[in-house]
């Protein structure tokens, strides 16, 4: 187990150091230009030389993203067992919500701002729970409606109702298809948090350090807000592979199967 | 009650049933068509016939999955939907049905978990099911790490938990490799004995319809009839039962019977 652990990790630590290694080399021996690509060692200088700034701001990105997914998440879930339980309300929405999810809803950061106003962070929320509720409610609907019609016709063998159905076989069902849905939507809620602040909102939160940075051509503390951003996002993303795991532990136990 | 008697040992008794899917609609289907047919208690009857005869349908009917449109189904003297509230019969289907998320006991204990049971009643069953399938030292695996074999051993186990009087079986050895398959229908043979529950099992193997079946139903499609009943006696089966003569004669009977349901 320690030996398959550590096979599992080396490799991905390796290329990093490595690519790292490769990236600070190449700008020191092509003399690239600190503004077009700054070196990883300065772009770390300015991440302990400016950490108060970065910190505070990837906490209240953070709190957007982490706030905005948990709403998405819930709201997503919420109309997928309605939906479920509504033949008609499913047929009708799932069309809609499979276009509307294949929209760049980021774009709609702008007209959110006039719809929810500036001052609060609101509107950049919205942005994070749209992104989020779209993947979460369409997976989440599939996998409640995709049971086998075995199972179903099982069930009723039982004599059991609609409800019993759905707590024994329909969310169980839909957990895998959730977990999909999750790691999917836990680095887009990073996302779209950034991409709302570029155009509104409170001005100490990441996006705004980027765009700020790049603006008095502090290309090294945009670089290291970058680098936050990417931390966070890696951070929600592993969150949810870990619900996952936990949540379905046949799904490990899976792959040992004889035939 | 002495006047009932003779109603009690009908497991399944079936009187003119007729089944139509959508009907008065363009495409309307006659399922099933005038069937009349008795199962007794501890009888082993198979439901054979081409594709589109209404074997599983038949099944269903008996199952109250499907409600005929006409006629009338009893199991145990009560109608069809009463032997299902009252969970008179275990169904196990081609697709095993079990659940990925539960391990192997646990799936075994879903029917007696639905009916309120107690845990350590559940845990007493699931053990004395295991050993009656043979799979007591895989009770902590799940699904997903069971072979095809195993697999429907543990749906067996799981339809016969509640000890129904009926077991319903829709073509459940149909997915298995014939080495796996033939062992199956010896291991399902003595849990028919050890067990007494009677069996209505549709599939569309021949030899395995004749070497498992009391009865073999016979049926013809569009629409789905009964074409004959063909009673089989091979006694006390074992692997060996496959190379006596009184095997290919039932063999043989039930082919000729098919062949003349394709010839029309």
């Amino acid at each position: 187990m320690k030996n398959r652990r550590t096979a599992f990790v080396l490799p991905p630590v390796l290329v990093g150091i490595i690519g790292l290694a490769l990236w600070e080399g190449a700008v020191t021996v092509f003399e690239i230009k600190e503004f077009l690509l700054p070196k990883p060692s300065s772009i770390w200088a300015r991440l302990i030389e400016e950490w108060g700034v970065l910190r505070h701001a990837t906490w209240e990105t953070g709190k957007i993203a982490i706030s905005g997914l948990l709403i998405g998440i819930l709201l997503g879930v919420l109309l997928a067992l309605i939906t479920n339980r509504f033949k008609v309300l499913n047929d009708g929405l799932t069309p809609f919500a499979i276009a509307i999810n294949a929209t760049p809803i980021v774009a709609l950061a702008p007209i959110f701002n006039v719809w929810f106003g500036l001052t609060g962070t609101f509107s950049n929320q919205a942005v994070v729970i749209a992104v989020v509720f779209f993947p979460v409610f369409i997976n989440t609907a599939k996998g409640l409606n995709e049971v086998h019609p075995n199972e179903i016709e099982l069930m009723h063998s039982y004599a059991s109702g609609d409800w019993t159905i759905l707590r024994e076989v329909r969310i169980p069902n839909a957990l895998p298809f959730f977990a999909n849905s999750l790691r999917l939507a836990a680095p887009l809620s990073v996302i779209a948090a950034i991409v709302a602040e570029y155009f509104g909102g409170p001005q100490d939160r990441i996006g705004n350090v980027i765009t700020s940075s790049a603006g008095f051509a502090k290309y090294d503390v945009a670089w290291a807000a970058i680098a936050m951003a990417s931390g966070l996002g890696l951070l929600l993303f592993g969150s949810a592979l870990v619900t996952e795991r936990l949540s379905m532990p046949w799904r490990i136990s899976g792959d040992i199967k004889d035939n | 009650m002495r006047e009932n008697s003779e109603n009690l040992e009908e497991a399944v008794s079936i009187r003119a049933a007729d089944k139509v899917f959508n009907p008065d609609s363009d495409n309307e289907v006659q399922a099933l068509l005038g069937i009349n047919l008795d199962i007794k208690e501890g009888d082993f009857i198979s439901l054979i016939g081409p594709s589109g005869c209404g074997k599983s349908t038949l099944l269903r009917l008996i199952a109250d999955l499907l409600v005929p449109t006409a006629g009338q189904v009893k199991v145990f003297g009560k109608t069809a939907n009463q032997a299902r509230l009252d969970q008179d019969y275990g169904m196990v289907f081609q697709h095993s049905g079990l659940f990925d998320w539960r391990d192997v006991s646990a799936n075994i204990e879903l029917p007696l978990e639905l009916k309120g049971w107690s845990k350590a009643d559940r845990q007493a069953r699931s053990r004395e099911m295991l050993e009656l399938v043979r799979l007591e030292e895989f009770k902590d695996h799940y699904p997903r790490q069971l072979s095809g074999g195993m697999q429907q051993r543990v749906s067996i186990a799981r339809a016969l938990s509640f000890e129904p009087r009926l077991l319903l079986m829709d073509e459940p050895f149909g997915a298995l490799d014939e080495m796996t398959r033939e062992h199956m229908q010896v291991e399902l043979l003595r849990i028919w004995r050890e067990t007494g529950t009677t069996v209505v099992f549709v599939t569309h193997s021949i030899p395995e319809a004749a070497f498992l079946s009391s009865k073999v139903v016979v049926l013809s499609p569009r629409p789905g009839r009964i074409h004959s009943e063909i009673t089989v006696d091979l006694g006390d089966r074992t692997d060996q039962t496959r190379q006596d003569p009184k095997f290919f004669q039932a063999t043989t009977e039930v082919r000729e019977a098919l062949r003349a349901v394709e010839a029309g």
